[in-house]
């Protein structure tokens, strides 16, 4: 995974509640068994849209989506988060996120960040009135930045220091082994299994 | 103080826990289908790992399989399930394929095998893994990169989720169905309602829910926001597992049931967040919208948009009118369907099989109307048909298909075309989710038979 520290780049306002992840990607493009080459997907039947906000072209390069709330509902399928970044995207704000999404996008490097509805809906508003402004997304400093915006974020010091260090989860995990070991060999003899 | 039967199942598969850090959770049983694994082995190739614990990881074909006979025709869906049994036998998984007696949906055949029990904690790349918390077991969804994450380590990082409750409180009205209860549920509390959650549904109508019942409503947790859901096991939730393949045996029988009469909340727990529901004021429930909170009951109306006070959820309905090419003030009763599908790890059990052959016994269906019945395994199938279910179904004039997800979310060649709109007891009313332009009304057994009937959206009791 590569880290994530801080990201500037156009932001693409998509004014849109329950984005679910059958809309970010559509099920007939799960059908592949590669991590890449999901962006041409990404939102494949709102793209069928010429007004669709994707394809203005003055978005063109953008690294930020900023949608409405629950984005990211629905399906656990992590294809969501790889089309969003095969497509550019590096971060998702929006003031409410599916669990499932969300943590898929921490263990992949996509950074999703929760602000309140009022701060998310002045950042498309600026993003609408000038699609070249550019939007920072600062790790570092749990902030994000544009125009006369300035708003802190929550994250967890925990998967912030991962996304940072751009750390893998499993490495992370095999060090302790041992109490992996130790725990199974405790477990009571009834549980099921499967061979 | 009081722990809450999600705080005590989590508590019992802590591996490591640190100040400042998610606890490390032992996963007792990893189920595995063809879409979410393919780039999780990949994984393990690249990164030279192995499957820590094959023996508590089990693989089954579904989303993809056709529910004709004969082989798939996609290549590339062909080539998922190709690398799925790859996959399985270099890694040395138990995979139950195509043709196999307990090839099935994934979340039909856990239960089935009786490899989801009471304490467990259940994990699958797919969302709807929430179905197992019926058992009492704690059972959610996870990525590919988690998928990845559970074979190398038999562990997933996580941070310790709030609890809720859902109190469902009297019993539900004659003809009132699980799959109501849960549309009703997310309907009052909202597809966000259940978000950073695990929910507990209690009280008397959950108690007098069967464990396909309880199944359904847990199923659907995730539509609430909610990434796991669970039940208190009781008697009703022994008696399905007694004598399963995989259900604990003799001695060890007693000395489970002994531990599981124990997965409780306490009396002096408390949750994070307590939802009431009155059973009493649910009734046959449908969805009219683009996402399973925009639901009403059958006998209402499609809501006016402007009747909505938050300008999100406003929008949300205006947007779902237009795609779903309905007018406010229709009732949902006159709304007519081209296609029926009963099936999906929500309603594709015996009990949603038998409840809609009881509705079609002796009725026809309605002209020009597709009507598919798809099992959610080889074993309900088999099941059914030594039931006779299937002929009634066929005599119908329905379709009696093979096992697998079909047309909930149209992986395989079973789909709406685009205008076209279905009555379907699965789970998922999203834009495009059974076929590009289709449109959805999530409904229960009961109901999709009596619109089969009709061919208008129709409850058993008005037929």
């Amino acid at each position: 995974m590569n880290p994530f520290t801080v990201v500037t780049g156009r932001a693409v306002p998509l004014r849109r509640s329950n984005v679910d992840t059958d809309q970010i990607i559509p099920a007939e493009f799960l059908k592949r068994i590669s991590r890449t080459g999901f962006g041409d997907a990404l939102f494949a039947a709102w793209r069928s849209d010429p007004n669709f906000v994707l394809n203005d072209q003055r978005y063109e390069g953008a690294s930020v989506l900023v949608a409405g709330p629950d984005f990211g509902t629905g399906s656990s399928r992590e294809h969501a988060v790889w089309a969003l970044q095969d497509y550019g995207f590096r971060a998702v704000i929006a003031p409410r996120f599916g669990d499932i999404f969300r943590g898929n996008a921490t263990k992949a490097g996509l950074l999703p960040v929760v602000l309140e509805p009022s701060v998310v809906l002045r950042l498309q508003d600026l993003a609408e009135q000038d699609p070249t402004v550019e939007v920072t997304v600062d790790l570092v400093e749990r902030e994000v930045r544009a125009g006369d915006v300035a708003a802190g974020f929550d994250i967890a010091d925990y998967t912030r220091w991962r996304l940072l260090e751009g750390l893998d989860d499993i490495g992370l995990t095999l060090r302790h082994s041992d109490a992996i070991t130790s725990y199974e060999a405790d477990r009571p003899r009834w549980l099921p299994l499967t061979a | 103080m009081g722990r809450t039967l999600a705080e005590k199942v989590w508590d019992a598969h802590v591996v490591r826990a640190a100040e400042g850090e998610p606890d490390l959770v032992y996963i007792d049983l990893h189920l595995i289908h063809e879409v979410t694994s393919p780039q999780a082995f990949d994984g393990l190739r690249t990164a030279g790992r192995v499957v820590r614990r094959p023996d508590l990881t089990i693989a089954t074909e579904d989303h993809n399989v056709p529910t004709t006979a004969g082989p798939i025709a996609d290549p590339i869906s062909r080539a998922q399930i190709e690398a799925l049994r790859k996959n399985c036998a270099e890694f040395g998984i138990r995979l139950h394929p195509m043709g196999d007696a307990n090839q099935g949906i994934v979340h039909v055949i856990g239960p089935q095998l009786g490899l989801t029990q009471p304490g467990m904690t259940v994990v699958c790349g797919d969302s709807h893994t929430s179905t197992h918390g019926a058992f009492g077991a704690l059972a959610f969804g996870i990525g590919t990169s988690e998928v990845e994450h559970v074979l190398a380590t038999q562990t997933l990082p996580l941070q310790r989720p709030k609890t809720m409750a859902v109190e469902v409180e009297g019993a539900l009205p004659a003809g009132v169905t699980a799959k109501d209860l849960i549309l009703g549920i997310i309907t009052q509390i909202g597809t966000g309602g259940g978000q950073g959650y695990v929910i507990e549904y209690r009280g008397e109508a959950v108690r007098g829910l069967s464990m396909e019942g309880r199944m359904t409503v847990c199923n659907m947790s995730i539509e609430a926001g909610a990434r796991a859901g669970l039940v208190a096991p009781d008697d009703a939730t022994f008696a399905f597992l007694q004598g399963r393949p995989h259900a604990p045996q003799g001695a060890d029988w007693d000395g489970a049931v002994a531990n599981w009469r124990a997965l409780v909340t306490d009396d002096d727990a408390t949750f994070d967040k307590v939802v009431t529901i009155d059973a009493s004021r649910l009734s046959p429930w449908v969805t009219w919208g683009t996402n399973p909170g925009q639901g009403a009951p059958l006998s209402g109306e499609v809501p006016d948009p402007a009747s909505f006070a938050d300008e999100s959820d406003r929008t949300a309905a205006e947007r779902a009118l237009v795609y779903m090419d309905l007018r406010p003030g229709t009732h949902l009763r006159d709304i007519a369907v081209d296609t029926v599908f009963v099936g999906s790890c929500t309603n594709g059990r015996i009990e949603d099989l038998r409840t809609a052959a009881e509705v079609l016994r002796g009725r026809k269906v309605a002209d020009n109307l597709r009507v598919l019945i798809v099992p959610g395994s080889v074993a309900v199938a088999e099941q059914a048909e030594a039931e006779g279910l299937h002929e009634i179904f066929l005599a119908a004039g329905a379709d009696w298909r093979k096992a697998g997800c079909s047309m909930c979310l149209a992986m395989n060649a079973d789909k709406l075309r685009p205008g076209e709109r279905s009555a379907s007891t699965s789970n998922r009313n999203f834009e495009g989710r059974q076929g590009p332009g289709g449109r959805t009304h999530l409904v229960s057994p009961a109901v999709a038979a009596a619109t089969a009937v009709t061919g208008r959206l129709t409850a058993p009791a008005d037929l």
